[in-house]
């Protein structure tokens, strides 16, 4: 009984900032430890994969785990390197991904300009139709869309791949470049137009900067979508010429067995552009994701 | 910016006040948002009208093998017989789908429940830790993020490795256990445990980064105030942060739902594409009956029957959207 009584009148009688001071470094370590506990739980597959990649075979294959990859050896990372359509595999990525990113920044901003500021008729069934779409189970639509693709003839093209990828990743981008677009106010660019822009100049001096960091975060969050995407591609290219990089990657899995080490060494590999854009515009990303949600 | 802003707002108003529009700028502000749309329509429709068309289509008829041959080579085979809700009824009828709907949900509610907690937790530790573990951890949690799905499932495959897998090292040189040569996928709860560590693997990221990001967000005057006016520290948090911070923890939530509930190439690739019928999701389940029972009607039925489940569940998602997208 008094014990509780004391605990609950204990923050009345501190005084607020000498509490906060002690709360904070107490609260500081506290979060240090349990970070570095998840951190490792998060990190340690990702170390794993790494680490198999520059293990010798015979050391991958140990009942005691070897845990740090010395003596290790670079023939994985060979053996990826010159495995069948490798570079050939990267630039179909490149050239699916670039043209996503793309098309998908310039229709979506176009769209989110008209969902942030203006009112107009059907405005709200568009907004369910982009959140709807996101709710089909993708797998059920595989040969429906091929059978789109063959009528359009681009079935095994590239640009087919590309398009499949677009509708996927159009809603998502709308949404988070909406949020940008209504947190930059309206006010502004009339402003400039009043000081003697013109409505282009005003845009491309007054709201495009402020939206620069939008674009960046949607075209990185189409770039990760179709830079990874594995069972479209997989369906819709037949030639091995045009396979895409993660269909490349599962060519280490068959049925008889995996190359662990060539299948780490390759994904190690991939992953390095996609690790450098990200660590370039991380932040920006995160807050697109949140603009809009918070504030408005 | 901004001040650049409040220096011209007079003069602006002076003039819009005498502004009148002429007539074809006005036209093309009514046809405007509509021509903005556009494109994003054009695609989206081009891509997907037929294909969720066809979904609806299949799933009132009867299409099977024959029906497939004679849609391709025509006269031979059978043609596809409209069948009305017959489809939907057998699923309604058939005990699999309840215990597969059952599992789904259970499914979704750990895996929605478990990557909601652990993300938050390290969205708002990354705002408490010091510097140089908070880039640490930023990094790590992009490495993840970055990793194709395929690699993903394949890591923690290798990590639960019957015969070399470092979980079964490591849990028997713990004593949790006689885990030398334990096969994962024996029990279907083991099973699910697998499938569950590399959903919420790859989920965290995603909340992860986006919570951190709207806690940054949450002014720091507003909380010193109600400090300073005797607030708690649970008190702050329940009054000022959590409203700040629950429309995005709706959308984090329902995005989860929407994804959680769609699993199927963790599933499908950790059973060696041969998932055994204890393994069934919704999303394997209508897979099966269309590509391998080849029994298209029923899978097209499933399918609906898991996009309606879903839109229901998300009433709440899809309000909070229509709310805080109002235009300005």
């Amino acid at each position: 009984m008094t014990t509780s009584s004391v605990r609950a009148t204990q923050p009345l009688r501190r005084a607020p900032r000498k509490s906060g001071a002690v709360a904070g470094r107490h609260t500081k370590s506290t979060a240090n430890a349990i970070g570095v506990v998840l951190l490792v739980v998060m990190a340690f597959p990702i170390y794993w994969a790494i680490a198999t990649s520059f293990k010798r075979g015979v050391d991958m294959t140990k009942v005691t785990p070897k845990w740090f990859p010395f003596p290790g050896t670079l023939l994985h990372y060979r053996d990826a390197w010159h495995k069948a359509f490798f570079l050939s595999s990267l630039r179909n990525s490149a050239i699916i991904v670039g043209l996503t990113v793309v098309i998908a920044i310039a229709a979506a901003f176009l769209a989110a300009v008209a969902v942030a500021r203006t009112n107009f008729r059907g405005r709200k069934a568009y907004i369910v139709l982009i959140i709807v779409i996101q709710m089909i189970p993708q797998t059920a639509l595989i040969v429906p869309l091929f059978v789109v693709l063959s009528n359009f003839h681009e079935q095994n093209q590239l640009i087919g791949v590309t398009f499949t990828y677009l509708a996927f990743i159009l809603p998502f981008a709308v949404w988070t470049l909406r949020g940008f677009v209504a947190n930059i106010p309206k006010d502004l660019e009339d402003a400039a137009m009043i000081d003697g822009c013109s409505r282009f100049s005003a845009f491309m001096r007054v709201t495009f900067p402020l939206i620069a960091p939008g674009l960046v975060a949607t075209a990185i969050f189409a770039f990760i979508q179709a830079w990874n995407e594995f069972t479209f591609a997989y369906v819709i290219i037949q030639d091995n010429s045009k396979e895409t990089a993660t269909v490349w990657l599962a060519s280490f899995i068959t049925q008889e067995q995996v190359d662990w080490g060539g299948l780490m060494a390759g994904a190690t590999m991939l992953s390095i552009p996609i690790v450098i854009l990200f660590l370039l515009v991380q932040r920006h990303f995160a807050t697109g994701l949140t603009a809009g949600a918070v504030k408005g | 910016m901004a001040a650049v802003g409040t220096e011209l707002q007079p003069s602006r108003r002076q003039l819009a006040s005498r502004r009148r529009l002429p007539l074809r700028q006005r036209a093309a502000k009514v046809g405007g948002p509509y021509l903005l749309i556009l494109p994003s329509i054009v695609i989206i429709l081009a891509v997907l009208a037929y294909p969720i068309y066809k979904l609806f289509e299949l799933s009132f008829q009867t299409y099977q093998l024959p029906q497939l041959i004679h849609e391709s080579h025509h006269k031979l085979g059978k043609a596809p017989v409209w069948v009305g809700f017959a489809n939907f009824a057998k699923v309604f009828e058939d005990h699999q789908f309840w215990d597969v709907l059952w599992r789904t949900i259970m499914f979704t509610v750990v895996n929605v429940g478990a990557t909601m907690i652990l993300g938050t937790a390290i969205g708002v530790l990354l705002t408490k830790m010091s510097k140089p573990l908070r880039v640490v951890l930023s990094v790590v949690l992009i490495l993840v993020w970055a990793t194709p799905q395929v690699v993903g499932i394949t890591i923690w495959n290798w990590l639960f490795d019957q015969q070399f897998g470092v979980i079964n090292y490591t849990l028997t040189k713990l004593h949790l256990g006689h885990f030398v040569g334990h096969d994962w996928y024996t029990s279907s709860w083991q099973g699910f445990l697998v499938v569950t560590c590399v959903v919420v693997w790859g989920a965290i990221p995603f909340v992860a980064i986006t919570m951190q990001a709207a806690l940054t967000q949450v002014p720091d005057e507003i909380l010193e105030a109600a400090a300073v006016d005797g607030a708690s520290g649970l008190q702050a948090f329940r009054r000022i942060t959590y409203p700040m911070l629950r429309p995005i923890l709706v959308i984090l939530t329902s995005l989860s739902v929407i994804w959680d509930f769609q699993v199927f190439t963790q599933v499908y690739i950790l059973r060696d594409n041969r998932p055994e019928p204890w393994y069934y999701l919704m999303s394997i389940f209508s897979f099966i009956e269309s590509f391998k029972v080849h029994n298209f009607g029923l899978g097209a039925a499933l399918s609906l029957i898991t996009m309606l489940i879903m839109i229901s569940v998300s009433v709440f998602y899809i309000r909070q959207i229509l709310r805080i997208g109002d235009a300005k």
